[in-house]
């Protein structure tokens, strides 16, 4: 996946996003774009702002200042639902999963922006709704049949371990079939062997869906191997923007990582 | 030995998505059906009509509703007796006012009314949680009850502050009133509350319950993947009262006869419908229906077993009733914090193994 | 002074007066919900119950008397009465609490609301359920000196309650910020795993602040019975202390006392000029009502912080 991947238009542009609460500054004049169809990865120091800059785009979060353009539409900001239901999925750096269902409910409420029958339809569950639900609980099982859970299909989340929860909360943002996928840390926490069946799931995802994928990442290593372009954060700000390796042999970068201080001035 | 699954294969999704997936349990349900609507009648006088079966299924369909809302939407709600009040009042009111008027037709239009207090009250959901929100609900339900007994028109000016139900028929047959036949009576609510047990339970297991589960598990995460709290929290609210509502509607208008605004609809409705609920099982129609079970039996066993039984006086008895009702919830609550459903649920577990446990 | 003016303040003062009253109930809940999260039902029963205790101990014809034909001075009932709601605390730790900490805070709300009936139960079948007036010497009556001076009508009882109160809170001030076992529990409201892994005991501390919102339940008890006497009825005062706690938030204990006092005011206010329009009997919805709207405004209460949410 070298120099031949060819990307389409910006599927996403953040202009000079400020984000304070209270007093303390969050995010500071932020901008980048996500190229339709790329890995996007989204680095920094802990408390760098990564994760706010998530939840900035999918709506959580409003910016004081700034403008964000999402396939071709400019504004001030987005809302949760809005993001979702026009293409926006994501999963999180503590597993958000709804604790008290099953892996397949879970993956299920992926859907619910896709589903349209009424309340009224669905006490009945009769003709238009059950189809709308066995139309829906065949795409879930695709996905389920993707990430390889089959056995855990009934299991309720919660006695899952770690890591098939992580795959879980991959399958409820993939269920929403998105154009834009957020990744929140979806290797923390995770053995070499489960960090690299994310991998190529990640990667899978991108290749079979040409799905865009923007992903906050810790380790290096796989930064460095699974995305096209990095941007990195440091106390808000952006301090590099570019491919792995521009990115570096950035000195801003390695400074930020390394806590070296800066004694030119 | 005879609960097995082993061999029923599914071959499509709709199978799976079955009510009762396992045959074994698509022919226990029929056989309480069965009982219930053809053995049952046969034994029903007044005592266990107005004593045992009407309360049951009558507290049942209100646990259903406050189920819907706390089990599976994640919000707690102590203005169920409020909610019933406003159910019962305008029942009494649609029969009053329009005599003609179905009593069905009756029943679902004061749920329907009680939906619309409902989603009034269920509006401040969408900014406090948690307890915060479960004591503001008691603002609905001290307001309604005030309300009642208040405003005479409420009462149709009754000098005697009561409200009371005239009889009506349907299909013929007379439901309400003092001389309605309890078989009638009990077969009616049968009917009723078992229709709409199976839609709530449609409800729950399709969009709308997974999108009030995601609330009550996770409300950000909920947001975040597209689910409008708005919309979730005030349909719950709505269908919940719903439920609630016709439980007042049948609690007061057939089983009752009359009802006097604070006495019937008091706090201690909404403490009794919650223990059953938490009792039964939180999440579980099922359970709602073993709550409501549980909570109305159990005190009538007590009672006979003190009064008749040790010869206790009626008001040492009942000190006795309420210090054993808070002692057996403690303790239910510490051996099965997940209620009798969860009990069931074990018990079906161990019924595939036996009689090889490993 | 203008007597509607004078009407106006003297519904002020009474109503800042029943206020203490309010903020006395919703101070027991605030310290149990602070130290371990659990919303205490039963707060408004453990009035009743320390109320009925001490009346026991203290009154001619109470229960010690009859059993033992003797009664205990006032100083050694209430002392006795601290005793009694010690061990409350620690049979309600022993019996119900322990096996339920991990549980969700509604189960723990479903166990106080148990331990109220239970109580509620216990009381009854002990000490009967009539009427008892509870008299510790507290003087009653109209303040002569505010009336004389400036015609105003005030019980001196409820002057002796906002004492009181004001005293309970700064000693429950001081034990909080300055003692060892202030810090403990200061630990564990914070955070429970955090408190234990450094070797602070959960069930001590419990058992602590139990007993600590039992002796404040026996002063409101104390006030509320000189007031209307020890019944039944006492136990809902924990319903009046409700609004209170959504107003001034679960977690503080400023919050308690000046909710206490904006609900008792308001309520008064209300009662007086508004009651009348409405068909009166107001008092048992106005309050929720009051917090209510203020919450709509102001969902993190009076005194609460702005939470930022996070994912």
């Amino acid at each position: 996946m070298e120099g031949d991947r060819k990307f389409g238009d910006p599927i996403l542009e953040v202009q000079d996003i400020n984000l304070s609460f209270g007093g303390v500054t969050a995010l500071e004049g932020v901008s980048f774009d996500i190229l339709n169809g790329e890995v996007r990865a989204i680095i920094g120091p802990n408390g760098a702002g990564k994760s706010s800059m998530l939840n900035v785009i999918n709506g959580f979060y409003h910016p004081q200042q700034g403008q964000i353009t999402y396939k071709g539409k400019t504004r001030r900001q987005m809302r949760p639902h809005h993001a979702a239901s026009s293409g926006i999925a994501r999963t999180f750096q503590n597993i958000a999963l709804f604790k008290g269902m099953s892996t397949l409910d879970n993956i299920m409420t992926g859907r619910n922006t896709k589903m349209r029958k009424n309340l009224l339809w669905q006490a009945l569950y009769l003709g238009p709704a059950k189809r709308e639900e066995l139309e829906h609980r065949d795409f879930v099982e695709h996905v389920i049949d993707f990430l390889e859970i089959q056995a855990i299909r009934k299991t309720p989340v919660g006695k899952l371990p770690y890591g098939m929860q992580k795959r879980v909360e991959l399958g409820r943002a993939l269920a929403a079939e998105p154009e834009l996928l957020l990744l929140d840390e979806p290797m923390a926490g995770m053995n070499l062997e489960e960090k690299e069946d994310m991998c190529r799931f990640v990667l899978d995802v991108n290749d079979q869906f040409g799905t865009t994928i923007a992903l906050i990442e810790h380790d290096m290593g796989v930064v460095m191997d699974i995305s096209d372009r990095v941007v990195v954060l440091d106390y808000g700000k952006k301090i590099a923007d570019g491919t792995p390796e521009e990115v570096r042999a950035d000195q801003r970068v390695i400074e930020a990582y390394l806590g070296v201080t800066r004694d030119d001035n | 030995m005879f609960y097995r699954e082993a061999g029923q294969f599914k071959t499509d999704y709709a199978s799976d998505q079955a009510l009762f997936p396992i045959a074994q349990d698509r022919w226990f349900v029929l056989a309480v059906l069965f009982v219930a609507v053809a053995v049952v009648p046969f034994f029903v006088d007044d005592y266990w009509a107005n004593a045992i079966t009407l309360p049951f299924l009558i507290y049942a369909l209100a646990a259903i509703g406050l189920n819907l809302l706390t089990g599976y939407c994640g919000q707690v709600s102590l203005g169920t007796g409020g909610f019933m009040a406003v159910g019962a009042f305008s029942t009494f009111k649609l029969t009053t006012a329009f005599p003609e008027l179905n009593f069905i037709v009756v029943i679902l239009l004061s749920g329907a009314i009680t939906a619309g207090v409902g989603v009034l009250f269920g509006i401040p959901s969408l900014r406090i949680k948690g307890f915060y929100l479960a004591v503001a609900t008691l603002a609905a339900q001290f307001f309604l009850v005030w309300l009642f007994n208040k405003v005479d028109w409420f009462l149709n000016y009754s000098p005697t502050g009561q409200i009371s139900m005239p009889p009506r028929e349907i299909f013929g047959i007379l439901i309400t009133g003092p001389r309605a036949a309890p078989e009638a009576k009990y077969l009616f609510c049968l009917i009723f509350i078992g229709i709409f047990a199976l839609l709530a339970k449609n409800l729950v297991r399709g969009r709308v319950g997974r999108s009030w589960m995601a609330i009550r598990d996770m409300d950000i995460a909920a947001e975040l993947i597209g689910i409008r709290p708005l919309e979730a929290k005030l349909t719950a609210f709505a269908v919940s009262s719903f439920y609630v509502g016709m439980a007042g509607s049948l609690y007061f208008g057939v089983w009752l006869g009359a009802a006097e605004p604070i006495e019937a609809f008091g706090i201690e409705q909404s403490f009794l419908v919650l223990f059953m609920i938490i009792v039964g099982g939180l999440g579980s129609i099922l359970g709602s229906f073993l709550g409501a079970a549980f909570i109305t039996l159990m005190p009538i066993l007590m009672k006979n077993f003190m009064v008749d039984g040790l010869q206790l006086a009626v008001v040492t008895a009942k000190h006795i009733e309420i210090t054993m009702l808070g002692v057996l919830i403690i303790f239910f609550l510490i051996v099965e914090p997940h209620g009798f459903a969860r009990l069931w649920q074990i018990a079906k577990e161990k019924l595939r193994l036996w009689p090889f446990p490993h | 002074m203008n007597p509607e003016l004078l009407f106006f303040l003297e519904t002020v003062i009474g109503g800042l007066m029943a206020g203490v009253m309010y903020a006395l109930v919703a101070l027991g809940f605030v310290l149990i919900f602070k130290a371990s999260g659990i919303f205490n039902f039963a707060q408004g029963v453990m009035c009743l119950f320390a109320a009925l205790a001490l009346y026991d101990f203290m009154a001619p014809g109470g229960w010690v008397d009859r059993w033992f034909g003797f009664t205990f001075p006032v100083w050694a009932a209430i002392a006795l009465t601290i005793v009694v709601m010690i061990i409350l605390a620690w049979v309600i730790e022993r019996f119900v609490l322990q096996y339920l900490v991990q549980q969700e805070p509604i189960i723990l709300f479903m166990a106080t609301i148990g331990l109220a009936y239970v109580l509620e139960g216990v009381g009854d079948i002990l000490f009967g359920s009539d009427v008892k007036p509870l008299d510790i010497g507290l003087p009653q009556g109209a303040s002569d000196w505010l009336l004389d001076n400036f015609n105003l009508y005030v019980e001196k009882l409820e002057v002796v309650a906002a004492v009181t109160a004001a005293v309970l809170v700064t000693v429950l001030a001081v034990f909080f910020q300055r003692t060892r076992i202030g810090r403990a529990l200061r630990a564990v409201a914070d955070d429970h795993q955090a408190a234990l892994s450094v070797g602070i005991s959960l069930r001590t501390i419990w058992v602590i602040v139990w007993s600590v919102s039992g002796i404040v339940a026996l002063v409101a008890g104390i006030m509320w019975g000189s007031k209307s006497g020890v019944q039944f009825s006492l136990s809902l005062i924990a319903l009046k202390a409700l609004p209170v706690l959504i107003l001034g938030g679960f977690t503080s204990v400023p919050g308690a006392i000046v909710g206490g006092l904006i609900i008792g005011v308001g309520e008064k206010i209300a009662e007086v000029y508004l009651g009348p329009l409405v068909g009166g009997a107001i008092e048992n919805w106005f309050a929720y009502m009051l917090a209510l709207a203020f919450l709509l405004f102001r969902p993190q209460g009076l005194f609460g912080e702005r939470i930022i949410e996070r994912v």
